[in-house]
């Protein structure tokens, strides 16, 4: 029988992937994978926090939970409450009912819902990411239907923000383009905008008639701050305006592959967000019917509890502290082996990753000579390295940099 | 005063915030002024709506699946044991973007068979899912991708999101015939003759087992001249199996439509859903599988199925992966499973078993005619039979003491897990705004909703919007 398979070519291999597989795929004992987002400890080793664990074992005793199907837009306490942790506490658009929130599936099923949803109603089709960005904002929005275009964002020569680009890419955008803007943390680079520069990216976006999507998977993981690293969002919130925001709880709570996250609708009226939310129903059902309940379950308990709410806040900070003592001892330690070249960007950029400015040819370099495995933008994950591995870096960072131009 | 300095202080600050002009905002227009409200799902709507009620006299009897006395849902022995294992153990890492390696081949077996060669072979390209639903919806992106241009049959009826998934996969629909309405049965020759008339190379949708909503199934000789008939008109066989070992007891004889298949040689697709076998409804875990050629194009396909995962949630979700896997990888916990998955909800006239709501409805219908001195059951279905038959009792007398001015003898006449009881669209809209008591507008009450708690209060709500009728 012939196969309607047969004309199936194989995908592409995932880039982080290929890295991890070629890391795990090397013999050398001392090899070190910085590769992925994932927060480990100083031993090295993967961190569930203590207040998901305390959640955990409260909902494995509690026989009354209830174990059918979610609603369509999930668990209705955790929406309540992932509202408030990104909008604020004393937000008006929660207070005037005019803000939708639907549990998704972590960042990547808010943006993919929020994406469905814009092009079903929304009547631009074009969407700016920031160039960088993660590598699956594209594919989200392309499955959607919808096309995107890059706005400028990291100047390699300063490694810094290149804020006059990004204004003028975002200023020459049509009426109604959708932008992505990662709301802290950013994700390859570590360089997020000032408040300052983000008042003036509020007023282009606001003035030219543009739509804000944020990306919000690291609030609290940025700066140990939850509400420090809202503002951005809480900013734009605060003119009135609509926008889109997709939150997860795969980082600030270690909640990885319970795929836990939400997606925020802010409309002008109670009105608009009523019919608004009845259709975001419509894009769900097909998907996935309704989402998955676990996740969910713990990050409502710790969140309206509040003694649990308040030692998670502590053990995020730890796990912030954590990584900007790394950024430290990591820029420290690049400084006293005398490599040439400013490497201050290490300690001014924010979040679980590096851009460290390193290319393809040293950072390939460095997997065959040091073990040490990055993706090939020579972005390091922070959040994988520990007193132990730092001087290991070090050493191959100033090895690849001195050898190879 | 330093209070009053505060509190003006805060009043002029906000003043300020609020007369600061907003720069370049557009005037306080939406961009969705012109979204239309969505209809709401006429049966998730019900219990939704009963969801977000506050009031502490609720009353959910809109709902089809079985509760006990407790008004909670059965919660299988295995479940709650394999959630205690696996409680405080979870590193709660990303599973790979094709889900739980373990889960995904224990799944394959209950499908494809404990021994099955294709397995063996690893000729099978499959990833865990978002239950059923996420497996059909993966494959309906997979079909518009690979197959553009290609359509797929559905059976008339079918569940209602079956039509909503390949519309957003952008697949274009076509259906067959499946129930006949006369005779409440299967249209077999509507079913044959539509396949046979099908453009060659056709995608089928196909219900291996528990046909949702009719409950009506293709006999073993239909299902393997069904295969023959494809097998001549090359046609893809795609399964929606979420029923498997709870729509007759036994696994392996849900899954029999599938094993004629590929004894037949058919390579097809398979969605399996762990919702209502296992009663993790909640945790959307499932599998989509595609019986391919060989073991390198399992891999590719594999790696595309990936490739679409990827950009809707990147990866599945964990809990409910584990849950499988810890009860079928343990042997003693399988047999507890086996056993518990047999006890579940059944139409009290027949073998059939379903859990309940839009596809109970129309095999129950089939019923309605009743004798009580010809009903047989099996000793392991009285006890919930005899809940819900005490139920109906109660609640028609309460009515009748009440002086109900209507006659409720249909209330225990009727058999089954539903009541019919007539009531008008606008009583049943008095008894959820005055009486926060939840059915859909049909005026179809669930008895698996009625307990010994929520009767007395049933009774005197319905009394209350008919008594002058």
């Amino acid at each position: 029988m012939s196969s309607i398979l047969s004309n199936v070519l194989p995908a592409p291999e995932d880039h982080v992937l290929s890295v991890i597989f070629a890391c795990r795929d090397d013999p050398c004992p001392v090899k070190l994978n910085l590769s992925a987002g994932a927060y480990r400890t100083e031993e090295g080793k993967p961190l569930v926090l203590e207040v998901v664990r305390k959640a955990e074992q409260q909902l494995a005793n509690d026989l009354s939970c209830d174990k059918g199907y979610l609603p369509i837009d999930g668990l209705a306490d955790f929406n309540k409450l992932s509202a408030k942790l990104i909008l604020g506490d004393d937000s008006h658009a929660v207070e005037e009912n005019r803000v939708v929130t639907i549990q998704c599936l972590s960042g990547t099923g808010s943006l993919r819902v929020g994406a469905e949803f814009l092009a079903k109603h929304h009547q631009q089709r074009v969407v700016f990411v920031p160039n960088p960005t993660w590598g699956n904002h594209p594919f989200i929005f392309t499955l959607a239907g919808l096309y995107v275009e890059y706005f400028r964002y990291y100047d390699p020569q300063t490694r810094g923000l290149d804020f006059e680009g990004m204004l003028e890419d975002i200023g020459a955008a049509p009426s109604g383009a959708i932008v992505v803007l990662q709301s802290c943390a950013h994700n390859p680079t570590g360089i997020d905008p000032t408040l300052e520069q983000w008042e003036k990216i509020r007023q282009i976006v606001r003035s030219k008639g543009l739509l804000p999507f944020f990306d919000n998977a690291y609030q609290g993981f940025a700066s140990g701050n939850l509400d420090s690293d809202a503002q951005s969002v809480r900013m734009f919130v605060a003119d009135g305006g609509e926008c889109f925001i997709a939150q997860s709880f795969a980082k600030n709570m270690g909640l990885y592959g319970e795929r836990i996250g939400a997606l925020t609708i802010v409309c002008t009226s109670q009105d608009v967000a009523r019919k608004v939310h009845s259709q975001v129903l419509l894009v769900v059902r097909p998907m996935y019917l309704s989402p998955p309940m676990h996740g969910a379950s713990i990050v409502t308990t710790i969140l309206k509890n509040s003694d649990m709410y308040k030692d998670w806040t502590i053990e995020l900070k730890g796990m912030a502290d954590r990584i900007i003592s790394m950024r430290q001892q990591l820029y420290e330690a690049i400084q006293a082996r005398g490599t040439p070249g400013d490497w201050s960007h290490i300690i001014k950029q924010i979040g679980m990753f590096s851009f460290t400015g390193v290319n393809e040819k040293q950072v390939r370099w460095m997997a065959k000579e040091y073990h040490i495995y990055m993706t090939y933008d020579g972005r390091i994950s922070i959040a994988s390295l520990n007193s132990k591995t730092v001087p290991q870096l070090a050493d191959a960072i100033h090895a690849a940099v001195t050898r190879l131009a | 005063m330093a209070m009053m300095a505060r509190t003006i202080r805060n009043s002029a600050s906000r003043c300020t915030m609020m007369s600061r002009p907003i720069f370049g905002l557009r005037s306080m227009s939406s961009w969705w002024k012109n979204v239309e409200p969505a209809p709401k799902d006429p049966i998730l709507g019900v219990t939704e709506a009963f969801l977000a009620d506050p009031s502490p006299d609720k009353v959910n009897v809109g709902v089809g699946a079985y509760r006990d006395d407790n008004g909670k849902p059965v919660v299988l022995d295995c479940v709650r044991e394999a959630e205690r294992r696996i409680a405080g153990t979870s590193f709660m890492e990303y599973l790979p973007m094709g889900g739980s390696v373990k889960m995904v081949e224990e799944t394959l077996k209950l499908a494809y068979g404990d021994n099955s060669e294709f397995i063996k072979d690893k000729r099978i390209a499959a990833v865990q899912s978002l239950s059923g639903t996420g497996a059909c919806r993966l494959f309906a992106d997979f079909q518009t991708r690979f197959n553009p241009g290609s359509q797929i049959y559905i059976p008339v009826p079918t569940w209602s999101n079956h039509h909503n998934i390949w519309r957003d996969a952008q697949v274009p629909q076509k259906t067959y015939h499946y129930y006949h309405p006369e005779t409440k049965g299967l249209d077999f020759k509507g079913l044959m003759d539509d396949v046979k008339n099908a453009p060659e190379g056709s995608f089928f949708l196909l219900h291996a087992c528990a046909h949702n909503p009719t409950g009506v199934d293709p006999t073993e000789e239909q299902w393997r001249e069904i295969s023959q008939l494809f097998k001549a008109k090359n046609h893809f066989a795609f399964f929606d199996m979420a029923y498997q070992g709870f729509a007759s007891g036994d696994p392996a004889r849900d899954a029999k439509s599938i094993r004629i298949f590929l004894e037949d040689g058919h390579h097809i697709g398979i969605s399996q859903s762990y919702a209502k076998n296992m009663g993790l409804y909640g945790q959307r875990v499932g599998c989509l599988s595609v019986l391919c050629e060989n073991e390198k194009q399992a891999v590719t396909v594999k790696s595309q199925l990936q490739q679409l995962a990827r950009p809707m949630y990147s990866n599945p979700p964990l809990h409910g992966a584990q849950i499988v896997s810890t009860i079928l990888g343990d042997p003693e916990l399988k047999s507890l499973w086996l056993k518990e998955v047999k006890v579940t909800f059944p139409c009290f006239m027949c073998a059939h078993t379903f859990d309940g709501e839009s596809y109970l409805i129309k095999h129950v219908e089939s019923h309605v005619v009743f004798d009580n001195s010809t009903k047989e059951l099996e000793s392991d279905k009285q006890i919930m039979a005899d809940r819900i038959i005490g139920m109906r009792t109660t609640l028609r007398e309460s009515l009748e003491k009440l002086g109900s001015p209507l006659s409720w003898e249909h209330v225990t006449k009727q058999i089954g897990m539903f009541c019919y009881s007539g009531l008008t669209p606008e009583q049943v809209d008095r008894l959820t705004s005055e009486y926060h008591i939840y059915m859909t507008r049909n005026g179809r009450i669930s008895m698996a909703g009625v307990t010994t708690g929520n009767v007395g209060y049933l009774a005197n709500a319905i009394h209350e919007v008919t008594k002058s009728s």
